[in-house]
């Protein structure tokens, strides 16, 4: 991202020095570990049954967790101007929902629903930005209540039930794949969303608009005097977020059909995804293709825990310690990183080994001018978002034999029952 | 499932095991019955199918005289809820008779015995309670006859050492535990290797689980202890290319299809549906005077292969999430109500 930072010959920064020295660099940091955190998981997983390394098979499993991944994207806007989503999943739940009622076997709705479910999304997105940001309600209060909205909304519609998929044209959005490639058999119609997505996302993140949001995200006030309107540029990000969630709730109706628990807890896997690619929960600094890998990685090991065959009633256990140490390896690693920095960007100490990240970007991260005390906050919020992903995992409060939900024609009684219904048929 | 059972086959909701009966002599009445109902939820397709029929049902009753009303509060999943439901209906119900469908069992036993205190008739149905207080508690056979049945099946389809994927819905609850316990005894006597996951019936997480199975080995059997996801399942074996497990689901229509669509090897078990019907043709009995079972036990046959064809048939034009043994064909509204899926 920073490589016209080499030009300056005077202070030649440690990443500068040839192909290896970037490549050490890049990977020291959060944003670079994360890649090769997801390699090391896909080698474990294929050192432990080698059937993972088929190449047909690791393509299918990219598909497979595009949406997670573009989940990420969307979140990772968000997170790094210094908010948060939490009304992902609902999202994906209320457009998977609207997907079978709407279009359901009529192809001939197929284009309509798609725009219809596109413009839903933009509206949501738009929603939680003014709020946000005009309203000034925190996004996490926001979201949230968003979130209960649109599960209310799930449920009315659904009845809490599983509903019949849309028609096979428009599953294939999700369930699609492109036959008779070489070496890799097929290519997955959600992969090339993702590709697509990604590289849309890279670029974005390069244009002005990325770089305000990564200003506005580091420090509101000073993007504010410096001319960036901040309400509206994170509103975008709200908005893209919401949109991310819509494309990943159009791939998984395909993939998987109607039913109101799909998309469910993909705002804190997004999130998890989003902090293990090394982005910081409060904004202005991360890679957003990191953000794309740490999906994968969470992905990846879920998957291994499969393959190890841990019993099902110990894997959200299993899932949420190794989430933990994950994110805070994660958040240590940023802080020996800057260790090392602060100690060599003293005045006129800028010697050629130092690295400056208050000056000089790593490639694969964005860097702002962060206080150190920052490192530890960030170690104290990453931990709290896996306790959070922790007990997101393992709650499960109905414990009946049915998932969740709430009858359709209910009428609220108000009063002191709050939850109390009455229903009065005939 | 060899149980011999007393009553009209036609009208298997109305069938019961010889035992116990209870004496309802004391309320015999002439006067239309309100009733009140505690509903744990109608969060999946079988509650939502059952809790259409009996809304049919009720209507029949309402049009004989004997039922006024039915008062319903849905408690959403939530036993605090249906506590809070069934003690309103004590104090201010204004009920002649209850009928509870608890969300669990230990944590509704209070509530109900406080019910029974009323000296009003109790109906209890599907999941039970810890407590015999009730008139009548109506429940189809149980999950350790789904079990046994379904285990027995892929036993008899599958070779030793082959692969079964369990798919369960969620734990903690007894009629999913008791058919996943009966059907793990099994597929270990018989050297089954059966790995079982919690799924909450997504479908996504169902195809993911099938697809990494498949990566890893063979899979020659998927067990369900809920249809709900069966489709997914096989869709997870189409997506990769593989050959079909032997499989067994639930009489819902979505497993139904798709089984006789991919032509695998299946059976559909049944958690008698049509027991919707039975509260309330119970609350007819008490109020006649007749005698009732204290514990009313419903028949529970799986479908079959050879008798699918007749149960796709006869419903025809239902949504995927309907229920082929719903037994609401004699009712008022069929089969507009259930086609529509109207939930009241």
């Amino acid at each position: 991202m920073s490589t016209t930072t080499a030009t300056r010959a005077s202070a030649l920064p440690r990443h500068s020095h040839g192909l290896a020295g970037r490549f050490a660099a890049t990977v020291s940091t959060p944003g670079g570990a994360i890649f090769v955190l997801a390699i090391a998981l896909l080698v474990a997983t294929i050192v432990a049954n080698p059937n993972f390394g088929d190449p047909g098979v690791i393509i299918r499993f990219l598909g497979r967790t595009a949406p997670i991944a573009i989940a990420a994207i969307g979140q990772y806007y968000v997170i790094v101007s210094g908010e948060f989503d939490l009304s992902m999943g609902a999202v994906i739940a209320a457009q998977v929902v609207v997907a079978g009622n709407y279009i359901g076997d009529d192809t001939g709705r197929n284009v309509t629903g798609l725009v219809l479910m596109l413009l839903l999304g933009a509206f949501i997105g738009l929603l939680n930005g003014l709020a946000t940001t005009l309203l000034r309600v925190p996004s996490f209060i926001v979201t949230l209540a968003m979130m209960l909205a649109l599960t209310g909304l799930v449920r009315y519609l659904s009845g809490g039930a599983a509903d019949a998929p849309p028609n096979e044209d428009f599953r294939q959005l999700g369930r699609g794949i492109v036959e008779d490639v070489p070496v890799v058999e097929v290519i997955p119609y959600p992969l090339i969303i993702l590709t697509v997505l990604c590289v849309a996302a890279t670029w974005l993140m390069r244009r002005p608009f990325g770089r305000t949001l990564l200003a506005v995200g580091d420090n509101p006030d000073a993007a504010r005097v410096s001319g960036a309107r901040v309400w509206w540029v994170k509103t975008q990000a709200f908005i893209l977020s919401s949109l991310a969630a819509t494309v990943a709730g159009i791939i998984l109706v395909g993939y998987a059909g109607v039913h109101p628990t799909v998309g469910e807890g993909y705002e804190f896997a997004a999130i998890t995804a989003v902090v293990l690619g090394g982005v910081v929960l409060g904004g202005g600094r991360g890679w957003v293709l990191s953000a794309v890998a740490g999906a994968f990685a969470l992905e990846l090991l879920f998957t291994l825990l499969t393959v190890l065959e841990v019993e099902s009633t110990w894997r959200d256990t299993v899932q949420g310690v190794i989430i933990i140490v994950a994110v805070a390896f994660a958040a240590r690693a940023w802080t020996l990183g800057r260790r090392t920095s602060t100690r060599s960007t003293t005045p006129g100490s800028s010697g050629p080994d130092s690295p400056s990240p208050t000056t000089e970007p790593t490639p694969g991260t964005h860097t702002g001018g962060k206080l150190m005390r920052r490192t530890h906050l960030r170690g104290v919020l990453a931990g709290a978002a896996a306790l959070v992903v922790l007990t997101a995992c393992s709650t499960d409060d109905s414990g009946t034999d049915s998932t969740s939900g709430d009858d359709t024609t209910s009428e609220n009684t108000g009063g002191l029952g709050g939850r109390q219904r009455v229903v009065r048929p005939g | 499932m060899d149980a011999t059972f007393e009553g009209n086959p036609d009208e298997p909701w109305l069938q019961y095991i010889d035992g116990p009966m209870t004496d309802t002599q004391q309320y015999a009445t002439d006067k239309p019955m309100k009733a009140c109902f505690a509903n744990a939820s109608i969060s999946n397709p079988w509650r939502q199918t059952g809790w259409i029929t009996m809304n049919q049902q009720l209507k029949v009753l309402q049009d004989s005289g004997v039922i006024s009303e039915m008062e319903t509060r849905d408690a959403g999943d939530d036993d605090n809820q249906q506590i809070a439901d069934i003690d309103y209906f004590i104090s201010e119900g204004n009920c002649d008779a209850f009928i509870i469908s608890p969300n669990s069992t230990a944590a509704l036993t209070p509530a109900v015995e406080r019910a029974c205190e009323t000296g009003k008739p109790v109906v209890v149905f599907d999941r039970g309670v810890e407590t015999d207080c009730a008139t009548t508690f109506i429940h189809p056979i149980g999950g350790y006859a789904w079990g046994i049945a379904t285990a027995n099946f892929l036993v008899e389809n599958l070779e030793e050492g082959d692969k079964v994927v369990a798919l369960r819905i969620l734990p903690g609850v007894d009629v999913l535990e008791t058919r996943w316990g009966a059907a793990k005894q099994i597929f270990d006597e018989n050297g089954i290797d059966a790995v079982d996951y919690f799924t909450e019936a997504n479908p996504e997480t169902i195809k993911q689980i099938i697809t990494d199975e498949l990566t890893k080995g063979e899979v020659q059997g998927v067990w369900m202890d809920a249809g709900d996801g069966a489709v997914a399942a096989i869709e997870a074996f189409e997506d990769a290319g593989m050959e079909l497990p032997v499989m067994t689901g639930e009489d819902e229509m979505s497993f139904l299809r798709k089984w006789e669509e991919t032509g695998l090897t299946g059976l559909a078990p049944v958690y008698s549906n049509f027991q919707w019907r039975t509260p309330l043709l119970a609350l007819e009995k008490i109020a006649a005077g007749e005698p009732v079972p204290t514990e009313w036990v419903l028949p529970q046959e799986p479908i079959t292969e050879d008798q699918r064809a007749d149960y796709l048939e006869a419903n025809e034009g239902m949504p995927d999430g309907h229920y082929a043994k719903f037994g609401g064909e004699d009712l008022p509204g069929y089969p507009e109500v259930w086609q529509e899926r109207q939930i009241p």
